[in-house]
């Protein structure tokens, strides 16, 4: 084949992937396209393309998903090419097909590759043919004691019994040894009938404190396919991964071979090309199980490029450009280890519930050696509810993982994200778990850990209040007078006759308030020397960074950034009186279901209303038994946070 | 420019003995100032805080912009007056900073006596009306009192410095644009109900303030209506119905952050003009003011060395440096505020009197605040000064004094005696402030003068009635002249009256001087008349 010209990139995603993507485009001489909802419209990746297209709409489906709209951008563009990022039409085999189509190259594999891998039945029947090893278990309609008996033989104990019917754990029964398959059966079947009706159970090999481990391939258009080590993305929360790294701690280098070349033949199974990821779950005994294929590049692909220093976007265009690979598997390169964790705008404390708002304050680690920020965002953006709230990703490079983890930390750390709430701390607490730090890692890692991972709240330390006071205080903008500057009343002295110096402020942060009186005079222990508050204490010098914005201050306590107020009285007493009637919307969204009419009786408890916001649902539900006086929203409207939706009268006073 | 070179040296013995004999005092000071500070003690504290009510000082504290200064006034009211501690006259009351406006704030103090109002009570609540007034200063009145001391009603009640004064002070303020805020956060009855009927505008907490004329009690005796204090005048009836008061508030915090509302919305305007420079600090540190005041009050100490400590850069342009020289006039920046002092450094003659008087018409043709330093003995005596027209010559000066119209301001620096007192600026003469230093001393004349004049006329008429009078006789007579002498002539005693508006720390004079000039520039400084000066 023939080497295709390609000049221009047009890059059909948003945020960190769609400017990493371009990074690497712009590095090669090409012209970078990026494609943007109206939403988007100054978002960081539309900003740093050389060409941005405005596809309109809000919503993904009405943006980056129209096919249409997509292959007009890249032909107004010029566009040769287009990468598809992940998410979005990633894996969507119609649009592969729509691009070779329209004449365009594909920066991904051919869209029989991705049919195939599209069904996962028909993925794991084809990787069984190819020598593949998929989760042993019987899935057949005969459900005696002695199937199930020779089946879990087969298999090798212990096994997990499971209801066809079912799902979230109900029905569901681990089984050690023979002797107690009997009575599990009789158990498991019993609890499914009577949850789901039907009794009918399968049965697979029970995967003993799993982990998540896949393996990188990539392929070119010449039949040269190469595993690029492993990654371990066994910190999952929900089936999202939280942390990934590579290699995998702890393993073998045969495993590591076999797993590679499994993985090599999965993909040969397809015909695949470009880069690729093929899961697998490792079981503490060292066997390892196909789950999927991954037909795109990954979100943690960052570690595999830390590892063996390679652009793997880079690799994608010359492959889609028809060059064979350019190393054997022997010259793979694995040096020292990486760990990537994955920033979120979402609340942890609040089930994890996707965060919105304006990034008031943005700051990156600083840059260094074995630091990498991938990220889509910066000061000032507007997080929206209609897409991922992905910020970015940070990737820490060592010459072993303590080396890696300890400068992951230490970039969390530096971070400063306001305005929006993020996972930062969360973050942090993985990686400085003891548990982390042995890598003891598996996919329970969060559950387990989840004391420690996810604290209660707990009142704020006097100590920080004390500096979000001095820190307020010394940023407090002195009030000039237009009519009287330089007054000695403008001096946040605090002066009292005879008596130490008072200072009061009243603060809130993170729905805690105090009162702070701060009792000191000048030359104080706290200085605000440029955005680091400084506090000398016999002799102890120590930093925390602060920031004031307006009326919010920002201030890292404990490696925590905490948003710092000024408490309200007068809307905490609007607030309270309000509160009585009108319910409004948790954040930006659309509604999708009105569930009440006007003048309808409803119970404490009852969903009123619900709201789509970044793919989850919310339901708004009366506080308290009432009558539904009105309602100022209805189905498919998009609402903004705290627009009142229901009013609802009744015995809330 | 002339710089002020201290000819002191801080580390000699006479300089360690001053400042420990100063800084005994200030001590002693601050110590009486942090009890009057606890109001009525921890178990009325308590009792109030139980409520769900901010004590005063709490309420001051957020009602002022954050890190601002308090600038209390008659902190030592009614100290020893009573023989009953009455802390601070059971009200507080002082300038501070609301929403980048300078306000007068008076609060009253329900943690003593119920916050009812001791002659002296009523005396604070009109002296800081009168700085209000002077200054041009909106007035916060944060509300909480039973109102008049009923035991003493004839000293509080009838007379033209009386009550009633508060709400006459309050119409003519409002009169001329100086706005009048109240909060009202407890009870507020019979006239203490006119507090917040007559200002601009009132805010009201509910379940806790009350306004009525007069209370279910009285109202029960005379018409025998029976009715709950809420519902009789609580802020409900008067946010809703009668329109009495116009903020409803839901606490103390709430009340505080709708009068830093209130004051968001005045538009105000500072009037008072002045050249200013930026501040720079003296070159010299405050605290050294200990050490410069002899221990020995009969000790001279040159008061270039209290300027050198008090004035910018310690830049001092000395005016007649030559001439009248117990007088030292000069120009200098404090706080970056342009100031004319007089300062005494030593008894008054003809050419210092003439000479202060020629320099006051200066600064008011300038439009430049004057600042006096008080330590004075008196005019000279005898029959060679009478002869020279010391009389006309110190009426120079108290015209001067009396006629200028700059915003005056007075420290007491040491003794304050008889007519000196007057050309100095004493209370009489309308300066805005007037402070005493603990060490600082008043009185018609010094003790020994006293008792010496009075053992005199004593000794002469035992004299004329062929009476012995010994030296035990002239002790006895004199030790409790002495002694009474002593005891009034204290600042504590003098500021227990309000003769003055507080005793404050030498070393705090400074900003004291400085926030105070800021204040008194919310007022135009008004050109000058003067009187018939008797040449």
């Amino acid at each position: 084949m023939s080497r295709q010209a390609l000049t221009t990139l047009l890059v059909a995603n948003r945020g960190e992937i769609a400017c990493r993507v371009m990074r690497t485009a712009k590095a090669m001489g090409l012209t970078t396209v990026a494609v943007h909802s109206a939403t988007d419209r100054n978002a960081r990746h539309s900003r740093e393309a050389d060409i941005s297209v405005d596809l309109g709409g809000s919503k993904a489906a009405d943006s980056y998903l129209q096919i249409d709209k997509l292959l007009a951008a890249a032909k107004a563009s010029g566009a040769q090419a287009i990468h598809p990022g992940y998410g979005f039409l990633s894996e969507n085999a119609g649009f592969a097909r729509a691009i070779e189509e329209a004449g365009l190259i594909f920066l991904g594999p051919p869209a029989s590759a991705i049919d195939a891998m599209g069904s996962k039945s028909a993925a794991k029947a084809l990787m069984e043919t190819a020598g593949v090893p998929l989760v042993p278990g019987y899935h057949g309609e005969a459900q005696d004691l002695d199937t199930f008996r020779t089946a879990a033989e087969r298999i090798g104990y212990p096994v997990l019994l499971k209801a066809s019917a079912g799902g979230g754990g109900k029905g569901m029964k681990v089984v050690e040894d023979q002797s107690q398959l009997a009575d599990a059966l009789a158990s498991a079947q019993r609890e499914a009938q009577s949850s789901f009706g039907d009794a009918r159970m399968l049965v697979e090999k029970y995967v003993l404190k799993p982990r998540h481990v896949e393996i990188q391939v990539f392929a070119d258009q010449h039949g040269n396919c190469l595993y690029l080590n492993e990654r371990d993305c066994s910190i999952q929360r929900r089936h999202q991964k939280v942390v990934e790294e590579a290699p995998a701690p702890g393993l073998p280098a045969e495993l590591r071979r076999a797993m590679g070349e499994a993985a090599v033949r999965a993909a040969q199974a397809i015909g695949y090309v470009g880069a690729g990821t093929v899961e697998f779950l490792l079981d503490a005994r060292g066997e390892f199980f196909f789950m999927e294929m991954n037909t795109r590049l990954q979100v943690e692909h960052p570690v595999t490029e830390a590892i063996t220093g390679l652009d793997l976007v880079a690799w994608q265009i010359r492959v889609a450009c028809g060059e064979p690979l350019p190393i054997t598997q022997s010259e793979v390169p694995l040096m020292g280890h990486a760990i990537e964790v994955r920033l979120y705008a979402e609340d942890p404390a609040n089930d994890f519930l996707p965060a919105t708002g304006t990034l008031a304050l943005y700051r990156e680690s600083a840059p260094g050696p074995g630091r990498r920020v991938d990220s889509g965002v910066s000061e000032g953006d507007d997080v929206s509810p209609f897409y991922d709230p992905m910020l970015g990703k940070l990737i820490a490079w060592g010459e072993d993982r303590e080396q890696a983890r300890l400068r992951l930390l230490a970039m969390l750390g530096e971070f400063a994200i306001g305005g929006v709430k993020t996972n930062i701390a969360f973050l942090q607490r993985i990686l400085a778990h003891p548990a982390f730090a042995a890598a003891e890692l598996d996919t329970g890692f969060i559950g387990r850990h989840q004391e420690v991972l996810l604290p209660e709240a707990t009142a704020l330390p006097e100590a920080l209040w004390e500096a979000a006071a001095e820190a307020w205080l010394l940023s407090d903008a002195a009030r000039v007078r237009e009519d009287h500057s330089h007054s000695p009343w403008a001096e946040r002295s605090g002066l009292r006759l005879g008596l130490p110096p008072c200072s009061t402020l009243h603060l809130c942060s993170g729905g805690q308030r105090q009162a702070v009186t701060v009792q000191h005079s000048a030359p104080s222990a706290w200085q605000l020397q440029g955005d680091q508050l400084v506090h000398d204490q016999a002799g102890v010098r120590r930093q925390h960074l602060a920031i004031r914005r307006g009326n919010t201050l920002y201030l890292r306590w404990a490696g925590e950034v905490h948003t710092v107020s000024a408490f309200d009285a007068i809307a905490e007493a609007e607030a309270s009186h309000g509160h009585q009637g009108g319910l409004g919307a948790p954040m930006n969204g659309n509604i999708v279901r009105v569930l009440v009419t006007p003048g309808q009786q409803v119970t404490a408890g009852t969903a009123l209303v619900v709201l789509e916001a970044m793919k989850m649902e919310h339901s708004i539900r009366a506080p308290h038994d009432g009558t539904v006086k009105a309602l100022f929203c209805e189905e498919g409207e998009m609402v903004s946070e705290g627009a009142v939706l229901v009013d609802l009268e009744g015995s809330g006073t | 420019m002339a710089t002020l070179n201290t000819q002191i040296n801080p580390r000699s013995a006479e300089f360690a003995g001053n400042t420990a004999a100063m800084l005994e005092q200030v001590t002693a000071l601050r110590s009486l100032l942090a009890q009057v500070a606890q109001g009525g003690g921890t178990k009325a504290q308590e009792r109030h805080t139980s409520r769900g009510k901010l004590l005063p000082r709490d309420r001051i504290d957020r009602l002022l912009d954050p890190g601002s200064p308090f600038l209390e006034i008659g902190q030592l009211a009614a100290h020893e007056v009573y023989g009953e501690d009455v802390p601070a006259a059971g009200v507080i009351a002082g300038i501070g900073r609301v929403e980048g406006v300078e306000c007068m704030i008076v609060a009253n103090d329900a943690t003593v006596k119920g916050g009812s109002y001791y002659p002296l009570t009523v005396k604070k609540h009109l002296r800081a009306q009168t700085i209000a007034l002077q200054n041009r200063l909106p007035c916060i009145y944060l509300v909480d009192s039973g109102g008049a001391n009923l035991p003493r009603q004839d000293e509080v009640f009838p007379d033209r410095e009386h009550f009633g004064r508060i709400f006459f002070n309050q119409a003519n303020m409002s009169a001329q644009g100086i706005p009048q805020i109240a909060v009202v956060m407890g009870s507020c009855t019979a006239g203490g109900a006119y507090v917040p009927a007559m200002a601009d505008e009132a805010i009201m907490v509910r379940q806790q303030a009350t306004i009525f004329l007069a209370g279910p009690p009285l109202v029960k005796a005379a018409t025998g209506e029976v009715v709950s204090a809420e519902d009789l005048g609580g802020a409900d009836v008067h946010c809703r119905t009668s329109g009495v008061a116009d903020h409803y508030a839901d606490n103390d915090e709430h009340a505080l952050a709708l009068a830093r509302r209130s004051v968001a919305n005045l538009n105000w305007h500072k009037l008072g003009k002045l050249q200013r420079l930026a501040p720079v600090a003296p070159l010299y540190a405050a605290d050294e003011l200990y050490g410069v005041v002899p221990a020995d009050a009969k000790q001279p100490f040159d008061v270039r060395e209290v300027i050198a400590r008090l004035v910018d850069g310690s830049v001092f342009d000395e005016f007649k440096a030559l001439f009248g020289t117990t007088l030292v006039c000069g120009f200098a920046h404090l706080h970056g505020y342009p100031v004319a002092i007089l300062a005494n450094n030593g008894i008054l003659f003809a050419e210092a009197a003439q000479k202060g008087a020629h320099f006051i018409e200066l600064a008011c043709q300038r439009g430049i605040p004057l600042l006096f330093l008080q330590n004075i003995t008196g005019f000279m005596v005898g029959k060679k000064y009478e002869e020279g027209g010391i009389a006309k010559h110190g009426a120079k000066l108290v015209t001067a004094v009396a006629c200028a119209q700059v915003p005056k301001f007075t420290v007491i620096i040491g003794g304050s005696f008889g007519a000196g007192n007057y050309g100095m600026c004493g209370r009489a003469y309308d300066p805005r402030f007037l402070w005493m230093w603990p060490n600082a001393r008043i009185g018609v004349m010094g003790a020994e003068q006293a008792a010496g004049v009075l053992a005199q006329v004593k000794r002469e008429q035992s004299e004329r009635s062929g009476q012995a009078f010994t030296a035990d006789d002239e002790a006895r007579l004199k030790q409790p002249i002495l002694d009474q002498y002593e005891h009034q002539g204290h600042p504590y005693y003098s500021s227990a009256r309000l003769w003055d508006d507080g005793v404050i720390d030498p070393a705090q004079t400074r900003e004291v001087l400085g926030l105070a000039l800021s204040a008194a520039l919310n007022a135009p400084i008004e050109p000058t008349r003067f009187g018939i000066f008797r040449m």
